[in-house]
């Protein structure tokens, strides 16, 4: 069984390392082959000098034929080399990585609690599936769906200014200086809750849809039917033999949907200027910081191929089936 | 299939449409917002690209129903003649990702072997690939434009499609009319056409509604970051602007609220219509 495992783990990790790849062919095109490409517009920023240029020149093999760039791009991708930024003048990748950290220190709680949120009303409206309770909820979940993250934020600013009170920009007030870890985490916490309720939010009713849809499949299924004949007790039904069940193709749909989470986040992140990898698209696109702008896409199609690789490793480890 | 029939089926869809109230509610959501389109010089007051420096910023009166902008535009016509481009950007980038998805999946479907585990290879990439990010990213690099905007939309939202449109053509083509019409000589491309098309026509329309609802957010997501044309007049651009001048931090709600109340009610409706057709479609997930 265990040597089965291994072989389904080795498959998708060279299908992950395909994805890899094709990410890194499309982005080669991307900034080097269409019309009016960054490479091209490199060399016209006055802020280079003659030396420089030389030297990314050299870099990047762009005095070279296009196969042999190729060649000497994918070198440089697969080293974690991604140029220098225009706006930071340091290497692309040094700015990425904590930027990186910053954008999962907020979308990690935020999806989490989206989905523990979306299994509890995605769970009881499958339970009460046709009845007033499931349409509402499923009317709300669309409702949800259907709000845009950046104005959804700007919403929660508005609010802030008014009522709450709270920071609306950035991870920590800017400047200040912390007496004790206490005060550092309070600072801290102030500043993320309102990024983090955003994104909850905005997740929270796709992933509603997603998990009464796997339930709705799943109740109908013969071994509940029976379960409810023998009189089993309502929450031990959902919990142990639906919920259980219901948690596989959840897994996937939501593995499958991470796109749209991330879309979410790079939107958040921007209203309220928290420093992760989206708010940096955000300011790539005002520098025209094209290296940090293809960098910051490189990190993150290849984070939702990884976290994708993650949930089929999940999802083969808890349903034997797939392995094959 | 004649046309006779396709009415008969159009009116009996009709039938068991009018039926479902959530998807009755988007339909009407939608054509108010079309009439609204269509109407917008008559029910405005002010024409939309007027300046005008000594009215910036005004709250709300009664001669600006929303207010006004930084340079004094007035913020109700700017919406109201934002559902224009809202619409047309939706409804195009739409067709362009049905057409192409609705290519691949039946190809894929109907041929199998290796085109299928091609084609299906390259539509996982780009259901993987988070579709907003790469939208900014060839957004950023192309430069902007309603075209642009409306090809890059398309021609990355059409994987969802492709999925469902080829496991639909998978199951069609094993059904014994496809045999038949093999076996009286008919070609691939009236297989796929003509019989197989028709049958997986009610999941294309599920699709392209979403589609639609799909299109008008991440086109108001483009401008709002500041990719594509943040002078054509759309919600997006309203919020972009709500968002640099400093109004929505300055608490100026009636410059950022009722833009994304269009974009939300009317991305609202398009949900509402595509889940309800895909009820009607998949008795699976219906609810009555």
């Amino acid at each position: 069984m265990v040597s089965k495992y291994a072989i389904f783990v080795i498959r998708r990790l060279i299908g992950s390392l395909i994805a890899v790849f094709a990410i890194a062919t499309f982005n080669f095109f991307l900034f080097r082959v269409l019309p009016g490409n960054p490479i091209e517009l490199l060399f016209r920023s006055p802020t280079l000098t003659p030396q420089q240029i030389r030297a990314l020149e050299e870099q990047f093999g762009l005095n070279k034929p296009m196969l042999q760039q190729f060649v000497i791009y994918l070198y440089n991708f697969f080293t974690g080399n991604y140029g220098i930024s225009f706006y930071y003048r340091v290497p692309v990748i040094n700015v990425l990585i904590p930027r990186l950290v910053n954008s999962l220190i907020l979308l990690l709680p935020a999806s989490l609690a989206a989905i523990a949120f979306g299994i509890f009303t995605g769970m009881y409206a499958a339970w009460k599936r046709g009845t007033k309770v499931d349409v509402s909820i499923l009317t709300a979940a669309m409702g949800l769906y259907s709000l845009p993250s950046f104005w959804v934020g700007g919403l929660l600013i508005l609010c802030s200014l008014f009522y709450l009170k709270l920071p609306v920009s950035g991870m920590f007030t800017y400047g200040s200086v912390y007496p004790d870890v206490w005060t550092y985490l309070e600072d801290f916490l102030k500043h993320f809750i309102l990024p983090f309720i955003t994104l909850t939010l905005i997740t929270y009713g796709e992933f509603t849809i997603i998990i009464r849809n796997c339930m709705v499949d799943v109740l109908t299924e013969d071994y509940i039917k029976l379960a409810i004949a023998q009189g089993t007790p309502t929450l031990r039904l959902l919990s142990r033999n639906a919920l259980k069940n219901a948690m596989l193709p959840t897994i996937s749909i939501i593995a499958i949907n991470l796109g749209l989470i991330v879309a979410g986040a790079v939107l958040t992140e921007t209203v309220f200027a928290w420093p992760g990898v989206g708010r940096l698209i955000y300011e790539a696109i005002i520098h025209r910081d094209y290296p940090i702008l293809q960098g910051a896409f490189i990190i993150i199609t290849i984070s939702v191929v990884a976290a994708n690789f993650i949930a089929d490793m999940l999802y083969g480890y808890l349903d034997p089936r797939v392995r094959h | 299939m004649n046309v006779k029939p396709m009415l008969q089926s159009l009116s009996e869809f009709w039938r068991v449409y009018r039926e479902n109230k959530l998807g009755m509610a988007g339909l009407i959501i939608i054509v108010v917002y079309v009439i609204i389109a269509i109407l917008a010089p008559y029910i405005t007051f002010h024409n939309p690209s007027e300046t005008n420096p000594s009215k910036v910023f005004l709250p709300p009166n009664k001669d600006y129903w929303f207010g006004t902008n930084e340079v004094g535009q007035d913020l109700y016509a700017l919406n109201i003649y934002g559902t224009r481009i809202s619409l047309i950007v939706g409804f195009l980038a739409a067709l362009v990702a049905t057409f192409i998805g609705t290519t691949i999946g039946l190809v894929s479907g109907y041929y199998g072997g290796l085109l299928d585990e091609i084609l299906m290879r390259t539509t996982d990439f780009f259901l993987v690939i988070p579709p907003l990010v790469l939208m900014i990213v060839v957004g950023a690099i192309l430069g902007p434009s309603m075209t642009n905007a409306i090809l890059i939309i398309g021609m990355l939202s059409w994987s969802p499609t492709a999925r469902v449109v080829r496991s639909m053509t998978l199951s069609v083509k094993e059904r014994p009319f496809i045999e038949s019409a093999k076996a009286i000589g008919a070609s691939d491309f009236t297989i796929i056409f003509k019989h197989i098309l028709p049958n997986v026509m009610p999941a294309i329309w599920a699709n392209m509604t979403l589609a639609v609802s799909t299109a008008i957010f991440s086109y108001a997501a483009m401008i709002f970051l500041g990719v594509g044309d943040v002078n054509d007049v759309s919600w997006g651009m309203i919020l972009h602007y709500a968002f640099t001048s400093g109004a929505l931090s300055a608490g100026m709600w009636w410059y950022f609220v009722p833009p994304g109340l269009f974009i939300v009610l009317l991305t609202f409706a398009f949900v509402l219509v595509g889940y309800s057709l895909e009820e009607l479609f998949n008795p699976k997930l219906r609810r009555f």
